[in-house]
Order: structure tokens, then sequence, then C-alpha cells
């Protein structure tokens, strides 16, 4: 019962990206506790999985199921508690469909479950886990006894090459009642590219004074060439000149992008929750004094109006076009 | 329609966090608490639904010690009809939590059973759902939109980089997010019809289960950061320091 369990998401027929850092997380554990790791993905047909035993998968184990051709909650989490007994641990990337997901796997399974986590460790019969708390105003250590689900921040871990077999298996998909239909998911206008997910997140605040200003945001993040989603504070959100889906902070998107530009925000105590594990983080703000600046590797003091244009040249000028 | 929400009472997300003596906790001295802000989209959401229903009954449930009652009666002042108050510690197990509501809940004849996305305090972001698997029903989480037909929810949760409708039938549990509604703040009228609203008070057992919170500490802070200019002058200054040595250009 050292093994571990990756349960992979998979959207329109194909991986998501994150497979490869959940998969690092899964052999972490199961290289601590001396097991293999097993990938299980459901889905409604093939699935290219040829990369998942470089990534780290000993197995690959295939669930198969007309229900799975959208996201199926209740299918999948029976899938997964079916076989739970065989595994140490059962791991999730933290996304918004795994966070829907381990819980439900954990209650099935009656086992314990650990949401965020962004550090795994396995000793004797208990998984050491750490995970934010208090929208990141604390880290909190956690031991789990037994079987556990632990869903794991993506980011938190760097994909590793291993070399495993990846060889796919089919496992059984047991009877389910399908309690909640899930239908295609609309993709937002903006593009596919998420602030949860982007390389640089380029986000606007209240400084911007006007929702049209946010063409300067849009022309920044265009000029990183498809790796930039633009983001917003609460204020702005609230305010209508961004959609809720681009929130960052305490009641929005914790975002941990490898370069994190705030623009004409302040920096309030919940913004910073969403925030404060990117990489680097650059504030423009006119206010020198502005709590974003106590938290940004650079800052620059001025009026976003004039600073906004000069960067997105330079950087247009840096990335070549 | 009879519809319940799971509410529970966080620190105000402006607190600051010291940890407490015990090295796994925080010190809630000088810290108000206030409803968890997802909860009162909950509380929201069900008083909305009895008034579209025209009729029914809305029930508040807290577990936790005594100082729960001060929350539970926040949801009242702002029209909840009545309040459990489940009397017992929690588990640092979230599941045993989960069992302790979903004992509770079961067979009360609930339409609707509403949580929070999460809990800002220990982000369990679990409890719902796994109610929602105990009394095996239908459940949608972290939703941005609840509308209910004929015996039927539709909703739709954000996602990365789009939104996933979903549908099922009622009874059901959801939990809530932002984006579901502006929660009512409590009248000075619900504030005094609140003080008569019925409060039952059961004591609960809670297990302990298989979690145990070893340390809570501070993070690392992050490094001081550099003001590297003023106005549009500084940009080439930052552009090198991005490139060269951050490294993220
Ligand atoms: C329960 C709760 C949850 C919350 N959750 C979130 C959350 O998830 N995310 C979030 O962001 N907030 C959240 N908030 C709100 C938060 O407290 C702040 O109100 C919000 O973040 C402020 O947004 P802002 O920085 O855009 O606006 P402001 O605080 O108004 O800041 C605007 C900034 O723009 C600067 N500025 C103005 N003009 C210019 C200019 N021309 N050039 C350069 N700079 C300029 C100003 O100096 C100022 O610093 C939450 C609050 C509560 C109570
Ligand atoms: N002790 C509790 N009493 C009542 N409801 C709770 C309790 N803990 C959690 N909940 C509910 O479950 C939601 C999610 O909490 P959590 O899983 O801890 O993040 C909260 O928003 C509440 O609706």
């Amino acid at each position: 019962m050292a093994n571990v369990l990756a349960v992979l998401e998979i959207r329109g027929g194909t991986l998501r990206k994150g497979a490869a850092e959940l998969l690092a997380a899964a052999r972490r554990i199961a290289d601590a506790a001396g097991g293999t790791v097993d990938a299980l993905v459901c889905a409604n047909g093939a699935v290219d999985t040829s990369a998942l035993g470089a990534a780290g998968a000993d197995r690959v184990l295939h669930a198969t199921h007309a229900d799975f051709a959208t996201y199926c909650p209740d299918g999948m989490s029976a899938t997964a508690a079916s076989i739970a007994s065989q595994y140490r641990a059962m791991v999730v990337a933290a996304t918004a469909t795994g966070k829907d997901l381990a819980p439900r796997i954990a209650a099935r399974a009656n086992v314990p479950c650990a949401m965020d986590v962004t550090s795994v460790d396995a000793a004797g019969d208990v998984i050491r886990v750490v995970r934010p708390v208090y929208a990141g105003k604390a880290l909190q250590t956690v031991e789990l006894r037994g079987t556990a689900v632990i869903a794991v921040r993506p980011g938190a871990y760097a994909a590793v090459s291993a070399s495993k077999g990846g060889a796919v298996e089919s496992v059984a998909t047991p009877a389910f009642t399908r309690r909640l239909e899930v239908g295609a998911i609309k993709t937002s206008d903006k593009g596919a590219l998420d602030v949860a997910e982007a390389r640089v997140v380029v986000s606007g605040g209240r400084g911007l004074g006007d929702p049209k200003h946010f063409a300067l945001l849009d022309e920044l993040a265009a000029a990183f060439g498809g790796e930039a989603a633009v983001g917003a504070s609460r204020a702005v959100v609230d305010a209508g000149w961004a959609e809720h889906g681009a929130q960052v902070g305490q009641t929005g998107k914790t975002v941990a992008p490898e370069l994190y530009i705030a623009v004409g925000i302040s920096g309030a105590i919940q913004h910073l929750a969403g925030m404060r594990t990117a990489k680097v983080i650059v504030a423009i703000n006119r206010d020198k004094d502005a709590p974003i600046f106590k938290v940004a590797d650079y800052g620059i003091v001025g009026d976003l109006f004039e600073v906004m244009p000069a960067l997105t040249a330079a950087v247009k000028a840096a990335k070549g076009h | 329609m009879k519809i319940a929400v799971c509410l529970r009472r966080v620190p105000d997300t402006t607190a600051k966090i010291v940890i407490g003596a015990s090295g796994s906790s925080i010190d809630e001295a000088g810290i108000k608490f206030v409803p968890n802000p997802y909860d009162e989209y909950a509380v929201e959401a069900a008083i909305a639904l009895k008034e579209q229903a025209g009729a029914g009954e809305t029930v508040v449930v807290g577990l936790g010690g005594d100082t729960v009652q001060e929350t539970l009666r926040t949801a009242l002042a702002m029209g909840v009809d009545r309040a459990v108050h489940l009397q017992g510690a929690p588990s640092a197990d979230g599941l045993e939590n989960a069992r302790v509501l979903a004992d509770h809940l079961r067979g009360g004849g609930y339409d609707a059973i509403l949580f929070g996305k999460l809990a800002v305090d220990d982000y369990g972001q679990q409890t719902g759902a796994m109610v929602a698997e105990l009394l095996e029903l239908p459940c949608a989480t972290a939703i941005t939109k609840l509308v209910v037909a004929d015996g039927r929810a539709s909703v739709e949760r954000e996602v990365e980089g789009g939104v996933e409708p979903a549908s099922c039938a009622l009874p059901a549990v959801f939990t809530c997010d932002k984006g579901l509604n502006n929660p009512r703040l409590p009248s000075l009228k619900g504030i005094m019809a609140a003080k008569k609203k019925p409060l039952e008070i059961t004591p609960v057992t809670v297990a302990a289960g298989g979690v145990t919170i070893v340390s809570l500490a501070l993070p690392p802070e992050r490094a001081a950061g550099r003001i590297v200019g003023e106005g549009a002058a500084a940009v080439p200054a930052l552009m090198q320091l991005l490139t060269a040595e951050a490294k993220v250009i």
C-alpha cells in the first residue's frame, strides 16, 4: 500500500496541462514510501497518454464511459473510490475541477482529504502536507493517516523526467448514478488563457479610472505573445469593469505566475492573498506608500497612463515584435 | 421550498494572524469574527429561493462552540427563519465534520442544502461535497449562477478559461461562490426579529478522524522589494532587472 494514484483531468478528450506536475508530486510520495505511481484517466474513448511514462507514471489506468464525454464527478469519484484501497494516496490537481472532485472521492472512499497542498512528503504510515490557510497568511502542516486524497496546487511541483513504463491498462468503471449532468465548457471570449494558468498576469485596479482603460492591460498582455492573461482587483470586478473570472485574491483566484504586474492596485490584504506566491511581482502605482510596494520585487512610482505605454513598447521590443 | 444553509464563523479577512501558544492554531485574542463571506452568498441564495417559491422554510446550521450562536443570529437577522447550533468541537478532519452535518440534515426534508465554497480560515474546501456524497445527493460546487424551476436546478461554475454549466434534480447540495448574488445586509427590523427566532441547541460529538494539525506558521516574508524609479523613465531599468536579474522576460 505504498502506491499512489494520480487522477488526471481531461478536457475535450485530451489531457489538461498540469498532468506532468501532478505526476511529479505523486512520485514524491511514492518514492518516499517505496511505491509505484498509477495515473487514472477517465474518458469517453482513447486519450493520448504517451507522455505520461516519461513524466513518472508506472502505469496508466484507463476507465471508459459514455458519460465521461464531459466532466462527470459522480462517475469519476466512483471509479477512483472503487480502487482506493490499493493506494496510499490519491492525488488530484487543485484546479476548479480537481477541487470539485477531491472531496467527493474522499467521502466515497471514507478517507481524509487535504486541499490546495503546496508540499507533500511520506514517512511511516503518515503523509505530511503543507497548505496555505487564512488566505495565505499562515501555513499549516498536517499529517494524514491511512489512505488520503490530496489536491496539489498547480505550480507547486515542477515536472520531472522519470522514464517509467506508462503501460496502459483498462480499469472497470463501476456502476454509478449520474446525479449531476455537466455540460460542455463555454470558453470565455477573452480566449482560453486563464489568470490561474498564465505564465504572466497583468492585473488592473481602480487606478485605471475607467473600464475602457483595460485596453492598456490587454496591450501589455498581448506584447507577451500569448503567455499572459489579464487579471483584476475586486474593486473593479464589483464595479463591473472586469469579469468575475479575472478577479485575483481571497474571493477570487489564487495565482502563482512567474511574473505578476499590478497596475493601479493598492495591494489590500485580500488582493495579496491571491498573488503573493508569484515568482516576481512588479507594481505600478502613483502612491509611493501603497501597500503593494511592500510585496513587489520591483516597483515604479508613477502615473500608469504614462508608464504602461512605455512598458508595452519595451516588452514588444524585448520579445522581438 | 425547505432550504438549509451550513454556516461557520471565521476571523475577519483583514485580521492580522498571530500564531497561538499551541503552535497549531491562531491566537484569537482581539480578532473580530464574522460569518464566512462565502456563507453569506449561501444565506442570500436560500432566502431568495424561498421568496421565489412563495412558501417554505430556511434553516441555518452551525457546528462549533457557543460562539457560533452569534454568527447564526446574523443569518437570522438577514431573514433566515430558524437556527440549529450543533454544539461540539469540530475536527481537523473535514470528513468528520461533514458526517455530523449530514447526520443532522438527513431526513430533514430539505429541497436544497447550501454551503460556502470554502471557509476562509482553514480553506478546507470540502465540507459541502462531502455532505452531498454522504447523503447521496446531487452536488454542484462553487456555483456562480443558480436557477430553480420545476424541481430542477441549473447552475454555472467558473473553471479555468470558461464557464461550466450543469443541472440536476432537487433535492441537491450546492456550494456558493462569489458572483452568485449580492448578500443583503441585516436590517434593523431584521436584527430585532432575529432575537425572537428559534435557535435550537443540539449537543454532538465529532470523531477525531485521520488528520492531525502538526503546526501553524507564518509564511516566509517576501524579501523587501525596491522602487526602481519614477514614471516612464524607470521602464528601461525595470526591463533590465526583469530580463537579467529575475530572468522572467
Ligand atoms: C471579504 C472581502 C474579500 C475581498 N476579496 C478581494 C479579492 O479577492 N481581491 C481583491 O482584489 N480585493 C478583495 N477585497 C477588496 C479589497 O479589500 C480592496 O478593496 C480592493 O482590493 C481594492 O482594489 P484596488 O486596489 O483596485 O482599489 P484601490 O484600493 O482604490 O486602489 C487603487 C490604487 O490605484 C492607484 N492609482 C490611482 N490612479 C493611478 C494612476 N493614474 N496611476 C497609477 N496608480 C494609480 C492608487 O494610488 C491606489 O493605490 C475583499 C474585501 C473583503 C472585505
Ligand atoms: N463547523 C461548521 N458548521 C457549519 N458549516 C460548516 C462548518 N464548517 C464548514 N461549514 C460549511 O462548509 C463550507 C466549506 O467549509 P470548508 O470545507 O471548511 O472550507 C463553509 O462555507 C460552510 O458552509
